[in-house]
């Protein structure tokens, strides 16, 4: 970052930035509700289909709805991601970003706290939905299921806001985002899916897994935050 | 360097010829499986070359993530295409082997399960690769690399301890091994890193002429450009 011309600048400092595109991006959302809407009608899709193409008894359903739900939940996130750069490109917003001396990883969390609640917000809204349609009904420690949501959306969330920007940039980007995403979170997948199966059975503890879940988060939001300026500023 | 290729190339003809002769005729029978068993001179050699490659794929990757050497690109991409057709090997040969001796195709089993998220991996790496173009594409790709790389162990604890908590499926058997099978072994293994290092050597060449075909043409049409004003 160069700025050492004439005028000293006063600098914003990172977490101001931080909030200044949360709430841009919050504000936007408000209005146009797009990445809510689609989400939320592509999670309920998903939970319908299912539930008649398997109708389940109880004791079944908490086997399988663990799968069910993060698998709905990730297929709907995808929609919110593939939105959060796509939507900057329009009247060059993030040319403007790559130009200004705005630290890049305070745009990034911005980004990815902004998509960590839309997300969380469609949990929010569909679980008692799956509850429902599925008659779930906690065997195991049923508060646990707030921490592995948690740490689930987080884990879903950071490297889809990364690899979102990395797949802005190549043909076909809508599909390239799930192909480069759903690999690499394989093992927290099968951590939220085995923790969330575990809890509603009460058969196992989910400890190793969010465990598990705790590492991969660790993990991919430093990986993220360290090459983030690198992927922004690729030309 | 010109010269040492086929120099490779003959070493790498008769490793090979004389490593298939070892494995299919001079090693000896197993005692439980019988000659189903010669396989495994082929797969497990051939994951160890995966391991290989995919190492180099990574460390080019980082070397270019610093240094922005384009050399080191090719590498990586080299690297990785030699990578995915081992694993593919490996991914072959064994539900091949496993049918007649497991009487399964295909178990969840912690090493088919990580070599197969391993091969998805990489196959999203070439296909990053293949839907990007332009100056910024090596950079995407190897910062994916990065994150394929540290995505491993996550990937092995992950299903190591998914599958503790199921029961095992059928497990071959496992025990010592014959002297003469492991020489073998350590035979074929060499003329497949051999073979891989030959591959990847002229894919890599390919790709350094490719990118100056390119560039010569981009610097032609911008000279044509310029005559015609």
């Amino acid at each position: 970052m160069t700025q050492a011309i004439a005028p000293p600048m006063t600098e914003a400092p990172p977490t101001r930035i931080t909030r200044a595109t949360l709430a841009k991006d919050l504000r936007l959302e408000w209005r146009s509700k797009d990445a809510i809407n689609s989400m939320l009608f592509f999670a309920l899709l998903v939970v319908v289909i299912f539930s008649f193409s398997f109708d389940p008894t109880a004791e079944e359903s908490r086997r399988i709805a663990g799968g069910l739900v993060w698998v709905a939940f990730l297929f709907a996130a995808v929609v919110a991601l593939n939105q959060t750069w796509a939507r900057e490109l329009r009247n060059q917003v993030l040319d403007a970003y790559r130009v200004s001396p705005a630290p890049a990883n305070s745009l990034f969390l911005a980004k990815v706290l902004g998509n960590f609640i839309f997300v969380a917000v469609l949990e929010a809204l569909m679980t008692p939905l799956f509850i429902v349609f599925y008659n779930l009904r906690a065997i195991g420690p049923a508060y646990q299921l707030l921490v592995v949501a948690g740490l689930g959306t987080w884990a879903l969330v950071v490297n889809g806001t990364f690899f979102a920007a990395i797949s802005l940039r190549t043909r076909s980007r809508e599909i390239m985002l799930p192909l480069l995403l759903f690999p690499i979170s394989i093992p927290a997948l099968l951590a939220m899916v085995e923790a969330t199966t575990s809890i509603l059975t009460g058969e196992f503890s989910a400890k190793f897994w969010i465990v598990l879940l705790v590492a991969y988060d660790v993990v991919f939001t430093m990986a993220s935050l360290f090459l983030f300026e690198l992927v922004l500023h690729a030309e | 360097m010109k010269r040492a290729f086929p120099i490779l190339a003959i070493l790498t003809a008769g490793l090979l010829s004389y490593a298939l002769y070892q494995a299919l005729v001079v090693a000896p029978t197993d005692r439980l499986q019988g000659d189903v068993y010669r396989i495994i001179y082929y797969h497990v050699p051939s994951a160890w070359t995966m391991f290989t490659f995919f190492a180099i794929n990574f460390v080019a990757s980082i070397v270019y993530l610093i240094r922005r050497n384009l050399k080191a690109d090719a590498v990586a991409v080299a690297a990785a295409e030699v990578g995915v057709v081992f694993n593919t090997v490996v991914l072959v040969t064994g539900p091949l082997w496993a049918r007649p001796v497991w009487g399964i195709w295909w178990t969840w089993d912690i090493r088919l399960t990580s070599t197969l998220v391993l091969w998805l991996i990489y196959v999203s790496y070439l296909l990053l690769r293949r839907f990007s173009a332009g100056a910024q594409m090596p950079l995407l790709a190897a910062a994916l690399a990065v994150f394929g790389a540290l995505d491993m162990p996550l990937v092995y604890f992950s299903i190591w301890f998914f599958r503790t908590q199921h029961p095992q499926p059928v497990v071959g058997g496992g025990g010592s091994i014959d002297p003469k099978m492991l020489q073998v072994w350590m035979l074929n293994w060499l003329a497949f890193e051999c073979f891989g290092l030959l591959v990847f050597w002229s894919r890599y060449r390919l790709e350094v002429v490719r990118r100056e075909v390119e560039e010569t043409q981009a610097l032609e049409s911008l000279l044509e450009v310029g005559n015609s004003r």
